[in-house]
């Protein structure tokens, strides 16, 4: 069962409607028990750091979800993937989840369109297993207008957007985190979702 | 940097797919969801959903077209036609569709552009422009598709909706739509240069080297047909193919 937590934020069916259709038992759901019994954990997220922050703190989550992150495999998308790190300046300095190193802030690109959004080439940096079964050549959808500033050993894949834009991060255990949508990334995206799921040892 | 986008857009009304023929008349010619996953499955970058209904029955309809769309298509879809208010966006969005499409009702009230973007965030809100060349260098805003002149200059109108907050404009040339002669490449090339946030190249394809000269010899971001499509004369690859042939970046 992979838990897709629930707290408010923007458009989690699609990563439920994803799920679905790769066949895997998910439920929505912003239940502590939920969290614990799981075999996977994803963290969907539109919207604000700050907002998601306080959204994520008032259902009693956070502390659940730093434990069971360590414990099993834990992915946390666009703005779930910046929740991860340490803290944002998304209009005001704010905690994260911590689970990875590092801070989020504006992509500041004068000459560029900001939200940087469409289809970009992932870049991998280092290869881990969510990568398994990808070509040389792929391309992953994005909308944000704020990134992550993490270690190298962090950053496994990265695309360019003026400077290098933070695509997927790990703690290189069981905490990942994707700054794409892969539920909007077409084939590329579901293979990303179906290698994560079986990280858990939750294949069909 | 961003791939370039080919989107085939599909028209719809009281759920299934049409397409007017020339100009006497409507036809269906399918089912949206199958016609979408179809796409999909071509390599589609994005499918745009236009809704020509005009009955209030036909809206729920077409939200029921995007729910059951987004569960078996895994790319950005956008909905355009027939929203008015900030609740019509928000229901849109809830059903599955990533942005919306606002055309005549901007131009008539821009404040839904920012009041849309201040609640939804920039990136879901596409403008529709229909407009129509004056003279040489100038064209002119038109709504109700494409009925109405509202004298209103097309390169301040596309700079107004920057300000206002939208995060996309969709730019259909009444000039070239339907005449199958590639887009309006002057009209495309200054709205390009008007405007930072993405242009989407609208009506005028007519073969399959319409998408690549439109990114040649402009910034578009995209390029989006929906006829060429549906009747099957080119597919999303062959014309990926070509533009990719010609060195644009697509995915």
């Amino acid at each position: 069962m992979i838990a897709v937590i629930d707290y408010g934020a923007g458009n989690i069916f699609s990563v439920k409607n994803a799920l679905d259709h790769l066949g895997y038992e998910n439920i929505l759901t912003k239940s502590e028990t939920d969290i614990r019994n799981a075999d996977a954990v994803i963290l969907p997220g539109v919207g604000a750091f700050p907002w998601a922050m306080k959204m994520l703190s008032e259902s009693g989550l956070v502390d659940t979800i730093k434990t069971e992150a360590k414990k099993k495999p834990f992915l946390g998308i666009c703005l779930g993937m910046q929740l991860l790190f340490d803290k944002s300046f998304e209009f005001e300095e704010c905690a994260g989840l911590g689970l990875i190193s590092g801070y989020v802030d504006k992509i500041n690109e004068p000459d560029l369109v900001i939200p940087h959004m469409g289809w970009n080439k992932l870049e991998i940096n280092h290869d881990c297993p969510l990568f398994n079964g990808l070509s040389e050549d792929e391309y992953v959808y994005f909308v944000h207008s704020y990134k992550a500033f993490c270690d190298d050993e962090n950053l496994y894949a990265y695309c360019e957007y003026g400077h290098k834009v933070p695509a997927l991060v790990s703690d290189g255990k069981t905490v990942f985190g994707a700054q794409f949508h892969p539920e909007k990334s077409g084939k590329t995206g579901l293979k990303i979702l179906e290698n994560f799921v079986m990280l858990s040892g939750e294949g069909k | 940097m961003l791939a370039k986008r080919i989107i085939p857009c599909l028209d719809v009304r009281d759920g299934k797919v049409v397409k007017g023929v020339n100009f006497q008349g409507i036809k269906e010619v399918g089912d949206p969801v199958e016609c979408a996953y179809e796409y999909n499955l071509q390599g589609a970058d994005e499918i745009v959903f236009y809704d020509i209904t005009a009955s209030h029955e036909g809206r729920g309809v077409m939200l029921d077209v995007v729910r059951n769309t987004a569960k078996k298509v895994f790319v950005p879809l956008t909905v355009g036609g027939g929203i008015k208010t900030v609740d019509d966006i928000r229901e849109t969005l809830r059903a599955g569709a990533d942005k919306v499409s606002v055309n005549s009702q901007a131009v008539q009230n821009p404040a839904l552009i920012k009041e849309g973007a201040d609640i939804f965030g920039s990136q879901c809100i596409c403008v529709g422009i229909d407009a129509k060349k004056v003279s040489d260098g100038k064209w002119t805003v038109y709504i109700n598709g494409g009925r109405i002149d509202m004298k209103l200059d097309l390169i301040d109108w596309v700079k107004q909706i920057e300000q206002l907050g939208a995060g996309e404009i969709c730019l259909n040339s009444i000039d070239t739509d339907g005449v199958r002669e590639g887009f309006d490449i002057p009209m495309l090339d200054a709205v390009c240069k008007a405007v930072k946030i993405p242009v989407i190249a609208s009506g005028g394809a007519g073969k399959l080297g319409d998408f690549a000269d439109a990114f040649l010899k402009t910034d578009c971001s995209a390029a989006l047909a929906a006829s060429l499509f549906h009747f099957k004369e080119l597919t999303v690859e062959q014309v990926k193919d070509d533009c990719r042939a010609k060195g644009i970046r697509i995915r």
